[in-house]
Parts: structure tokens; C-alpha cells; sequence
């Protein structure tokens, strides 16, 4: 059998996404951005919206998504992705509106436009990417470092004292009654990567449906800032995220009714 | 012929903004502009023309929604005071460096800080010089009636439209506040989104269709050569501007000796400070600049060699004064009055300190 005779669409068990382009990534090896890039490529093109997909990258390592998928970008400013993606959906509510945002950006800078946006429901998706770090500005801590975690700017460790706490973000925005699913995965696993393919389609066809707000958290790692190879950061991840951050859904509307409020009468 | 009505003038700007084919605002209450969003919710322009009016958490958010908007070829509008202008610098410097068009209102009051929610023109200096980081300006224009305030909405929207770049329509809670007859423009239909593909498909954020490549908008560039680009094309931008755009009033300008230079609610005290001028037998005449940026640099050129001085009316420390010195040159002098704080100039008080800073020196 020669080379020619494998290469052969019969055998084809996986594809590039179409929509994936053709750029290199700039993702330092083991990043967990790329399998993440590579699932909403595949979501957006199985649900066929590319003509209508806007996506909208933070401040922070993804700051350069528009260069890797072929549908319409606008980049926004640190933390402020939600306030755009609001701007867009009010004013055109038959596209599709996802933010791409790092803990960094959602979760600190970011916080006010990500409560309030997710508090008024926008028809929107989140992609929230929590790495427990600021990786584009070189490792430093992230509202959402560990207790004890070694960054650039607590080279002993995070003390609470001294740093506060690590913020449970996705648990405060699954209590908005603008959010209708939300949940909490990884790609560290086929399994894993799978099982957040599958969030992701929900959550777009979520906002398709015009149900509120969509938020996928993904506890990723970074394993450059960690200082760690990729496999012993997926390890680490595994033990020291996982147990705070617990994988699994927060917030899913399609089962649980949420919860009522009563207008005044007026 | 539009509908005549008596009306403030931030009511008259949403009146406006819903007439011209808005597609949205997006706001956050501070005074002395509330009327706006205020004028906004009770006309509830969702029902009759579509257009959205949403009030978000923050001025920040507020200006990043127009940011969102605009990008997607719709014409959107905020409106502010001077604080929350300060907080929509950030915004403001992205929408320029992305080279998108909107409308952004500042009814000045007076500062630095909180200040007070007094009129003031303190804010010119930001407005006209970048007021966010890099080097962008904003098209500036400054009204001095209600009716101006009507106008300028359009106004505001056809050049940000022309130069794909934010402008801004500079008044402060003097014409904000002050009611006077105006006469409203007709409706203009809202763009459709085959019409924004149409026009504008080269450029918006608003879906990828087959026949076109996708469109991305940022003001990030990594490699400096092409930064350096981006940031001529912008100037060159400007500099056209000042070729195609100024605008300016001049009243009484042939025969006098001096010259008042005041824009906005300035202007209008002026106008009356003028006639007060004449009726001493001093010839005096008064120069009004409309667009702020561009400057009216040239006709101030060409009165610097008519009149014997020049007198800037601002309520602030001085602050056009600087772009009216360097128009003139130095040939004559070129004097400041001004109030601060709240405090309106009345007309005799600008005669006095014609006779003082100029006649009697």
C-alpha cells in the first residue's frame, strides 16, 4: 500500500474545519486556546452561521482570535467584550454574538460589563477561558489564581491576606436571572473535548433561540506561565483546579424553570 | 418645512436622533443631559422606527456598545456630560483608531472632578486635542441654539459617515437646558441591512457573506511599520478635514476693528455683548467657530490682518484661546475673558473686558 492509497477521502476520519484559517497560531505549545479555537470553528460551521457569526476577542492571549477564524471580528478593549457584544446584538438581534474572553479580562477589568450584561439577558454566547493567569502580560495573578499559587506578582504564593480570594465568577453569574445556561468544562481529555463541543453548540443554540445569556467557562491551562510541561499541567489542573473549580453545569433553563420575578404594577 | 416646536435642547437632541434613521443609543444618566434618554424612553422609538435606546451600567459600557454598533454599520449616538465623557475616553480612542462613524453628545458642565453641574466649556481642550491615548481627533461641533442642536445630529452622523471617524457635538447645560422654538427635521428612513451590506460591506463587522471577505475591526497592529501606516492615514484624514469642513460664522465681521472669538452659549453672549459694543461706537465683530476640529484657522488668519486685537470668550481658563493665537499669529494682540465654575459671562461683562484688555491697552 503506498502513501497515496491512505491518503484517500474514504479514510477520513477528521478535518481541519474549514473555518479554521490557514495562520499559525501564536499559542505557545499546550495552550489550551487552540482546541477551544478549533471547537467553535467546528460548532459555527456544523450549525451553518458563518454569514451570521460575530465574534468579538478581549485583551489578553486571545486578543488575536480574528486571525485564526474565517467569520466577521471586532476587537474590543480590556474587559469591555460584553459591552460590545451588546452593541452588536441590540442592533442587528438576527446575528449571532459570542464573546471570547480570560479571566483577566471577564473577571476582573471586565466585571461590571459581564454582571450587567449577563444580567440583561443579552442574546449572546460567553466563552470565558480560565487559566488561573494573566499569560499575555507574563504569568501574573489572575482574580482567579489559586490560594498558594505561584505567579509574577506573588512569587510566594497568593495570600489571602494580602490578595483576596479567588473569584468563583461562573457561580456568581449562574445566579443571573439573564443567564439561561451555564456551565463549566475543559478540554484536557478527547473525552473532555467532546463533552465541551457539545456545551458550546448548546449555548450558540441558546442564543439562537433567543433564551439570555449563554456562558461557557473552560478551566484551561497555561502551562507556560505554570512553568510546567503540557502533560504535568493538564495533571495540575486536574488536581488543584478542578477541586474549586468544579466541572459541570451551573445553570441549565431547558430543565430548571428560572427563577420568577413580578413586575410592579403600575 | 419641518414641524415648529418649543423645545429644550436635549430634547430636541433625541427628537433628532430619532428623525435622522438612528439605529441606537446607548446611555447612562448624568446631569445636566438626562432629558436625553429620558426624551428617548418616553418616545419609545422601538415601536415607530425600530431604533434601539438602551441604558447601560456605566459610561464605559455605554460608549462600548457604540463601539459594537457602529462597527456593524448602524448609526448610533450616546450623549453625556463631562465626567462621563472622561469615562468614555477609552472607548472614544478605540472607536477612533478603528476608523468607525457615531455621534457623541457632551453637554459640558464644570470642572475638574465632579465640578459642578453648572454650565461650563472647560471640556475643549479634551474634545478637540484627543482627550483619549493616541494621536486621533474627534470632528467637533459646537452648537449655540437649539435649533443648531437639531441640526448638528445629521450634521454629526453625514461626516462621521464621510471620514469614518466619531465626532462629537460639544454644547454644555446652558443650550442643553434652555428651551426656544425650533423647527424639526423630516424623518429619515433607518438603513436596511441589504442597504449597510451595500454601502458599507467593505468594512462592517455585521456577519460574513459569501460574496465578500471577512471583515475585521481592531485598531491593534503588532508590526510598527504598519502602525506607523495606520496612523498616517489617520492624520491625512484630518488634514482633509480641514480642507473640506470647517464651518464657521462670522457676524459683523466687515467693518470691525475687533474681534470676538466665542463658540457655543459663548457665542451667543457675544453676539449680544456686540451690538452692546456698538451701540458705544466701538466696531466690534464676532467670529464664530462651528467645528472646533476642524479649526477655523484661515478666516482667523484673514481677520488677524483687519482688526487691532482679539478677544477669546470662553467659559474656561482659556483653552481655544491657544488655537486662535496660533491662527492669528503675533501681530496683534489676542486677550482672554473668561468664567469658570458655573458662572455664565453676561454680554456687558465681555464689553468691559474689551475696553479693558484690548481699547484701554
Amino acid at each position: 500500500m503506498e502513501l497515496k492509497d491512505i491518503i484517500n477521502p474514504n479514510n477520513l476520519v477528521y478535518e481541519k474545519p474549514k473555518l479554521l484559517t490557514e495562520n499559525t497560531m501564536h499559542y505557545c505549545p499546550g495552550c489550551s486556546h487552540g482546541v477551544i479555537h478549533r471547537l467553535l470553528a467546528e460548532v459555527i460551521e456544523d450549525m451553518g452561521i458563518q454569514d451570521k457569526t460575530i465574534g468579538v476577542s478581549p485583551v489578553g492571549c486571545a486578543v488575536f482570535a480574528y486571525n485564526y477564524l474565517e467569520i466577521d471580528w471586532q476587537e474590543a478593549a480590556h474587559g469591555r467584550a460584553p459591552a460590545v457584544a451588546t452593541g452588536i446584538a441590540r442592533t442587528n438581534p438576527d446575528k449571532v454574538v459570542f464573546t471570547y474572553q480570560g479571566d483577566g479580562d471577564l473577571a476582573s477589568i471586565g466585571t461590571a460589563e459581564i454582571m450587567h450584561a449577563c444580567n440583561r439577558g443579552e442574546n449572546m454566547v460567553v466563552i470565558f477561558v480560565n487559566n488561573g493567569i494573566y499569560g499575555m502580560t507574563g504569568g501574573q495573578m489572575a482574580p482567579t489564581t489559586l490560594l498558594g499559587q505561584i505567579t509574577a506578582t506573588t512569587p510566594n504564593g497568593r495570600d489571602a491576606g494580602r490578595n483576596g480570594y479567588p473569584l468563583k465568577i461562573t457561580e456568581l453569574i449562574a445566579q443571573l436571572p439573564g443567564t439561561s445556561y451555564v456551565t463549566r468544562q475543559s478540554v484536557h481529555t478527547p473525552a473532555t473535548i467532546r463533552k465541551c463541543k457539545k456545551a458550546i453548540t448548546k449555548a450558540f443554540q441558546a442564543a439562537i433561540d433567543k433564551k439570555g445569556t449563554s456562558f461557557v467557562e473552560v478551566v484551561s491551562t497555561c502551562n507556560m506561565n505554570w512553568k510546567m510541561t503540557p502533560v504535568k499541567a493538564n495533571e495540575w489542573m486536574v488536581d488543584n483546579m478542578f477541586p474549586f473549580y468544579v466541572p459541570g453545569d451551573l445553570k441549565d433553563s431547558s430543565k430548571n424553570d428560572p427563577e420568577s420575578y413580578t413586575p410592579l404594577k403600575n | 418645512m419641518g414641524e415648529l416646536r418649543l423645545m429644550k435642547g436635549n430634547e430636541v437632541i433625541a427628537e433628532a436622533a430619532i428623525r435622522c434613521g438612528c439605529d441606537g443609543y446607548f446611555g447612562y444618566p448624568i446631569t445636566p443631559q438626562s432629558e436625553v434618554m429620558e426624551t428617548l424612553m418616553d418616545r419609545e422609538p422601538w415601536n415607530e422606527t425600530g431604533m434601539v435606546v438602551l441604558q447601560a451600567e456605566s459610561e464605559i459600557a455605554s460608549i462600548h456598545m457604540i463601539y459594537g454598533a457602529a462597527a456593524t454599520g448602524k448609526k448610533v449616538i450616546t450623549s453625556s456630560s463631562s465626567p462621563g465623557i472622561s469615562l468614555m475616553a477609552e472607548g472614544i480612542s478605540y472607536i477612533a483608531g478603528s476608523e468607525l462613524p457615531c455621534v457623541i453628545v457632551n453637554v459640558q458642565r464644570g470642572g475638574p472632578g465632579l465640578g459642578t453641574i453648572q454650565p461650563s466649556q472647560a471640556d475643549y481642550y479634551q474634545s478637540t486635542k484627543g482627550g483619549g491615548h493616541g494621536d486621533y481627533h474627534l470632528i467637533v461641533l459646537a452648537p449655540s441654539s437649539v435649533q443648531e442642536m437639531n441640526d448638528f445630529v445629521e450634521l454629526g452622523f453625514q461626516l462621521a459617515f464621510k471620514y469614518r471617524n466619531p465626532a462629537m457635538i460639544l454644547t454644555d447645560g446652558v443650550i442643553g437646558q434652555m428651551m426656544e422654538k425650533v423647527v424639526l427635521a423630516d424623518y429619515i428612513p433607518r438603513l436596511t441591512d441589504e442597504e449597510i451590506d451595500q454601502k458599507y460591506g467593505s468594512w462592517v463587522t455585521n456577519g460574513r457573506k459569501q460574496n465578500r471577505q471577512r471583515n475585521i475591526i481592531t485598531s491593534l497592529e503588532m508590526d510598527s511599520a504598519r502602525m506607523e501606516n495606520n496612523n498616517l492615514r489617520l492624520q491625512e484624514k484630518y488634514a482633509r478635514m480641514e480642507e473640506e469642513d470647517v464651518l464657521f460664522e462670522e457676524i459683523q465681521c466687515e467693518d470691525a476693528e475687533y474681534l470676538l472669538v466665542a463658540f457655543g452659549s459663548s457665542a451667543r453672549i457675544c453676539q449680544k455683548a456686540v451690538d452692546q459694543a456698538r451701540e458705544k461706537g466701538i466696531k466690534v465683530g464676532l467670529l464664530r467657530p462651528i467645528s472646533l476640529f476642524p479649526f477655523p484657522k484661515k478666516p482667523i488668519a484673514a481677520l488677524a490682518k483687519q482688526v487691532k486685537g482679539m478677544l477669546v470668550v470662553e467659559m474656561n481658563a482659556g483653552q481655544m484661546i491657544e488655537d486662535v493665537q496660533l491662527a492669528a499669529g503675533c501681530s496683534i494682540p489676542v486677550k482672554h475673558f473668561g468664567r469658570m465654575g458655573g458662572i455664565i459671562p453676561s454680554p456687558g461683562e465681555v464689553v468691559e473686558a474689551l475696553e479693558q484688555k484690548l481699547i484701554g491697552g
